[in-house]
């Protein structure tokens, strides 16, 4: 059997993913990183994308987190979510709408929109598209 | 019979606010159960963050964040955790009476008190009573999100930064069970040292970034989620309260109808018996 370690995700609005996993991908502020068991502990600032796991059943699983924190322990990963929702559900349209309408307003910046807060929003939408389609590839559609 | 009519009256009038106080009971116990759920949901995240932020407190004594360190008080701040509504029995009363009687303590020690206040209740109050408030936010509804307490906070962590205030405490109702609520008044700032044995072991995390950049943001998402816990926790003590209130105004109403029903019958037998001697000495007489 192959090894596993035990993994929690948890925003502080509800809990999102509690088992154990064969191993966990997630995008940290200096890129993807993976993690397997037996990993040193660790302590990480996640930026919006998706994390992918592998659970004891071999089943992968990819979840859609907008920032947070990752802490590993031995034998235990934890990811802090700031707001995580199921991938599954996300609504790629909205997505690519939103990520229109943020990029329409870094074109036009002296519309008195924030220029810090367009490019949030265009990072997330980017990240959430990237969820749905590492999803899709899954799925094989 | 013009007998008892204003009782009568009364007695429907009563009977009407029975029907009300009855329907809000029912309405906030299935509310309670629902805030009770919210509350179990967010305790994971609350329980790993806590771990997580006194593990670097214990393992990094090198760096030590602001937010650490004590200073001598001049000024504290409150952030007050009230409801939006009223009709919740003496739950806000004695909340506020905790926090009336910290800032009473402070001031004989010379520090005044910035208040942050989260429900219309409260800032009602301090409005009145003449605290300082330098934040509100009502309208939080039964489902509240963290983006509602951000702002809140941030407002408060800022003015500490800024040495505006040395001391934040986070006031709100502890749901103890369904009967009782109690209101504590907790340090929020500069954070305690956990006395936690399990985490005074010596190994360390790998940072990534520096463990500067990574405490910093990760000690205002510690406060934010302690906060937003606290509101989760008012909520289920709020709905807990109302229902108690609502409860025992209901079995009020029940007894009141009770007097009034004996009173009127009383009244009404008085009057036949009345009218029956007054037939009967008419008979005699004849």
């Amino acid at each position: 059997m192959a090894m596993t370690m035990h993994c929690d995700i948890a925003s502080s609005e509800a809990r999102i993913f509690s088992g154990r996993v064969e191993s966990l991908v997630a995008t940290g502020v200096m890129g993807d990183m993976g993690i397997l068991p037996g990993h040193a502990a660790l302590l990480t600032a996640l930026v919006p994308g998706p994390v992918r796991l592998v659970t004891q059943a071999g089943e992968e699983q990819i979840y859609y987190v907008s920032g947070g924190y990752l802490e590993v322990q031995p034998g235990i990963v934890n990811i802090l979510a700031d707001t995580a929702i199921r991938a599954d559900d996300m609504d790629e349209v909205q997505a690519e709408q939103a990520k229109r309408e943020a990029e329409e307003a870094v074109l036009n910046r002296d519309a008195a929109f924030e220029y810090s807060r367009a490019a949030t929003q265009l990072a997330e939408a980017a990240a959430q598209i990237r969820t749905i389609q590492q999803l899709r590839k899954k799925l094989g559609k | 019979m013009a007998v008892g009519k204003e009782i009568r009256n009364q007695i429907k009038s009563i009977k009407n606010t029975q029907k009300i106080t009855s329907a809000m009971e029912m309405v906030a116990a299935s509310k309670m159960r629902k805030a009770q759920s919210a509350m179990q949901q967010g305790k994971p995240y609350a329980t790993n963050i806590r771990n997580v932020v006194s593990h670097i407190a214990n393992a990094n004594p090198e760096y030590k964040n602001e937010y650490m360190v004590e200073r001598p008080v001049k000024r504290v701040g409150f952030i007050v955790i009230a409801t939006d509504r009223g009709l919740c029995g003496g739950l806000n009363i004695n909340l506020f009476k905790a926090v009336v009687r910290t800032m009473k303590s402070w001031h004989d020690q010379g520090a005044a008190a910035d208040i942050c206040t989260i429900g219309a209740k409260g800032a009602t109050f301090f409005n009145n009573y003449g605290g300082n408030v330098v934040a509100a936010v009502r309208n939080i509804g039964e489902r509240p999100a963290v983006a509602d307490v951000i702002g809140a906070v941030k407002v408060m962590l800022d003015s500490y930064l800024n040495e505006k205030i040395d001391r934040l405490y986070l006031v709100s109702n502890e749901f103890v069970n369904t009967m009782t609520q109690k209101p504590t008044v907790d340090q929020l700032l500069p954070l305690q040292p956990s006395d936690d044995k399990e985490l005074q072991h010596h190994w360390d995390y790998i940072y990534e970034p520096a463990p500067k950049e990574l405490l910093d943001g990760l000690l205002t998402r510690y406060i934010e989620s302690l906060v937003y816990q606290a509101v989760v926790e008012n909520n289920a003590c709020e709905q807990a309260a109302r229902m108690i209130a609502m409860k025992s105004a209901t079995d009020n109403a029940g007894d009141i109808i009770k007097e009034l029903q004996l009173v009127y019958n009383k009244a009404r037998q008085a009057a036949i018996t009345q009218e029956l001697s007054e037939i009967v000495a008419g008979a005699a007489a004849v």
